[in-house]
């Protein structure tokens, strides 16, 4: 009753005239902002995506080949081992694997944060159709914060504990935009609204030691995404956080992607958040890329014996099982490692040797899903003992 | 705020009274008094001597004494300088200006050689910049001020003659002239240096190791993921975070400021509070000695209280309440 009267209240003609002088302002408003044909392209794009809600499968950054190796004693050792991936618009690859594993120096790496004397950095990291690695600081330096953008683990430690909190997230806009000073504050109040701050005036005038955990991941957030970057790198935004605050926070971070239509590498040791929020895994081992696939994929068909274990290894409440199941042995640290060979050798020694590759390779079992070394075929858990005999070893 | 600092002024007075108790018996303790230089004097019999003690006081019991004594200090009245002749406030206040000066001079030349040095040392830490700069504070360590100042002496006021050898200022100027500042400006130059160059060196070396601290910091690598230019990394982010505890060590030198340097004011015959405490020590003139030791414990006292006050300015996670 009430629309019916609504709709009857408005002319037909004051409709259609309406719709032309909106449809007349926003071309002006186009021509003003001197868009050019191809960032007229890129918005079709983003409404059709919008619409449709999948990806075009346009990659942000497309990592390549990438070797970061730091100097220990005049030797350079490879923490991040020829590792290849790329992450598309609209996307979240969550890179995991235990601590050592070298995720945090990939995240490092593509960010070029590692203390340059004591780093050699091989391989491509073309970030929307540019390589990264050969520019110099003051190049690196309007890519990051600007286009790229970080959340580091421990957010009391990563915030500068002198600087008012609304300071430190101005700081970004200081360097990347030519607004006025009362713009980026407005600015900066907006991004603590949007990051769920209540109070956006009181916390932009407080301490980081006067804010709770949640809270300063958010402005850690905020802080990353102040310039509406195209990537951000997370590296494990949630592990200094208790349990509920990190299922907000992952929420934050999702939505905050939805509306923003940036790829996220998320780098976190908790499966259980991979299977939340990503869209593909890229499975890490020794620096070493084991397995990459879908979310999907990966956690319905896990190949790879370490993804395997680690998917083995969440603790459940539905089996009875009394004892965690353990991967025997630890990472090998980077200096003692052994290069040749399945990097995973010894800590599945029950898997005979032939079992393995002798330069194991990252193979395609199915379309997008990568597997590293032939070894997956003959895998089993060392309590399932039936199964080596049916396997012929090949 | 203020009632912290009214608080801590009022926890100084018990803290002053059992000073006072100390100072007052460590200086009834040493052998001696005012007129045991006199004993051998031919003029004054020993009787006249006893009977000058009573006269003073000195023969009383202790306590009656210390009574007398803390009752003329409470009320600003340190007594009389025996050696002097005239009122131990009189003489400390000659001297107390001098030392002032000289200390501030000082403190301003350790803090201008200390950041820039401390700053470079820690920020290309293990190069040859930063070698060359541990190696001077490593020397600046290991040599005694009494040594260095003598050297400095010996080279710079008499072999080159560039500087005077001694007092605060020429006689030859007027008082309030521009000359008369430069004179003193000049008279303190040797002193000044002398005493900041080895001083400066533990400020350096505190500096050094909190640059190198704080530029490994997580809130670092925050800033330059955020893209900011190496310069304000280091100007916004670690330098103002290295200065905490060099602020805070700010306010101890007050009691440098007003105790002042026994060894570079005697070597130098520079007339300030220090030099006036050891010869007073050696003419047993007790009065002046308490007096200064009551007057640099109350500095110190200070020194601690502004050293709160100027961390809990500088470092949002201290507040005061």
């Amino acid at each position: 009753m009430f629309l019916y009267k609504y709709y009857t209240n408005i002319n037909e003609n004051e409709l259609i005239e309406t719709f032309f002088t909106k449809l007349l302002k926003s071309s002006q408003k186009l021509y003003k902002l001197k868009l050019n044909y191809q960032k007229i392209i890129y918005f079709i794009e983003k409404v059709v995506i919008k619409l449709g809600g999948t990806s075009m499968e346009k990659p942000i950054i497309q990592i390549e080949n990438l070797t970061t190796s730091f100097r220990i004693k005049d030797h350079y050792h490879a923490a991040v081992d020829n590792v290849s991936f790329s992450v598309n618009e609209n996307e979240i690859v969550a890179v995991v694997g235990e601590s050592g594993c070298g995720k945090s120096a990939l995240a490092l790496s593509i960010m070029q944060l590692h203390s340059k004397d004591r780093t050699k950095m091989e391989g491509a990291i073309n970030f929307k159709g540019k390589n990264l690695l050969p520019l110099n600081e003051a190049q690196l330096n309007k890519v990051r914060g600007k286009e790229m953008g970080m959340i580091f683990q421990e957010p009391l430690t990563a915030l500068n504990p002198l600087m008012m909190v609304g300071k430190q997230i101005e700081e970004n806009l200081d360097y990347h935009t030519k607004l006025s000073k009362e713009q980026k504050k407005t600015r900066t109040l907006e991004l603590l609204s949007q990051v769920g701050i209540p109070y956006p005036e009181l916390t932009y005038k407080q301490y980081p030691h006067e804010l709770s955990g949640g809270m300063r991941q958010r402005v850690m957030i905020s802080i990353a995404i102040a310039c509406n970057p195209d990537l951000i790198i997370a590296d494990e935004p949630t592990t200094a956080l208790d349990v509920t605050i990190q299922a907000q926070i992952l929420d934050l971070l999702k939505s905050i992607q939805q509306k923003t239509q940036m790829g996220i590498i998320l780098i976190t040791h908790d499966l259980s958040v991979v299977a939340e929020v990503a869209d593909k895994i890229v499975v890490m081992y020794a620096g070493q890329v084991v397995e990459t696939g879908t979310v999907r994929e990966i956690l319905k068909n896990p190949l790879h014996p370490y993804t395997k274990s680690l998917l083995h290894s969440i603790p459940s409440a539905i089996t009875d099982k009394s004892r965690l199941h353990v991967i025997e042995g630890i990472v090998p640290s980077i200096a003692k490692m052994d290069r040749v060979g399945c990097r995973f050798k010894e800590r599945i020694s029950w898997i005979p040797e032939e079992a393995h590759e002798h330069s194991p390779e990252l193979h395609e079992v199915e379309t997008g899903h990568w597997v590293r070394c032939t070894c997956y075929q003959h895998f089993h858990f060392q309590d399932e003992k039936g199964e080596m005999i049916t396997h012929d070893i090949t | 705020m203020w009632k912290f600092i009214l608080r801590r002024v009022l926890i100084m007075i018990p803290q002053l009274f059992i000073l006072s108790i100390i100072v007052f018996a460590m200086a009834k303790a040493m052998p001696g008094d005012a007129l045991s230089g006199k004993v051998m004097d031919p003029g004054i019999s020993p009787e006249r001597i006893e009977e000058l003690r009573d006269q003073m006081g000195l023969n009383d019991p202790m306590h009656t004494q210390y009574i007398r004594w803390i009752s003329n200090v409470a009320q600003g009245d340190f007594g009389q300088s025996y050696t002097h002749k005239t009122k131990v406030m009189n003489v400390i206040e000659d001297r107390v200006w001098q030392t002032v000066y000289l200390s501030l001079f000082t403190v301003i030349i350790i803090y201008a050689l200390a950041i820039p040095l401390g700053i470079l040392s820690g920020r290309y830490n293990d190069t040859w910049i930063d070698k060359a700069i541990t190696g001077y504070t490593y020397v600046g360590f290991a040599t005694p001020t009494f040594i260095f100042g003598l050297i400095v002496l010996f080279l710079f006021g008499f072999t080159l003659d560039l500087f005077p050898t001694g007092g605060t200022v020429s006689s030859k100027v007027d008082e309030g002239t521009f000359a008369y500042f430069l004179s003193k400006l000049n008279h303190m130059v040797l002193p000044a240096f002398s005493a900041a160059l080895i001083s400066t060196v533990g400020v350096v070396q505190y500096l050094r190791s909190e640059v190198v601290d704080n530029k490994l910091k997580d809130y670092v690598r925050t800033a330059r993921s955020k893209g900011i230019p190496e310069s304000k990394v280091y100007s916004r982010h670690i330098l103002r975070n290295s200065f905490l505890p060099i602020a805070a060590f700010l306010g101890y030198e007050i009691t440098g400021l007003i105790g002042g340097s026994i060894i570079i004011e005697t070597i130098f015959s520079y007339p300030g509070i220090g030099q006036l405490f050891v010869t007073s020590i050696s003419l047993r003139d007790f009065s002046v000695v308490t007096a200064l030791v009551m007057l640099t414990g109350f500095a110190t006292l200070l020194g601690t209280l502004l050293s709160d006050i100027i961390l809990s300015a500088v470092d949002p996670r201290i507040r005061i309440e």
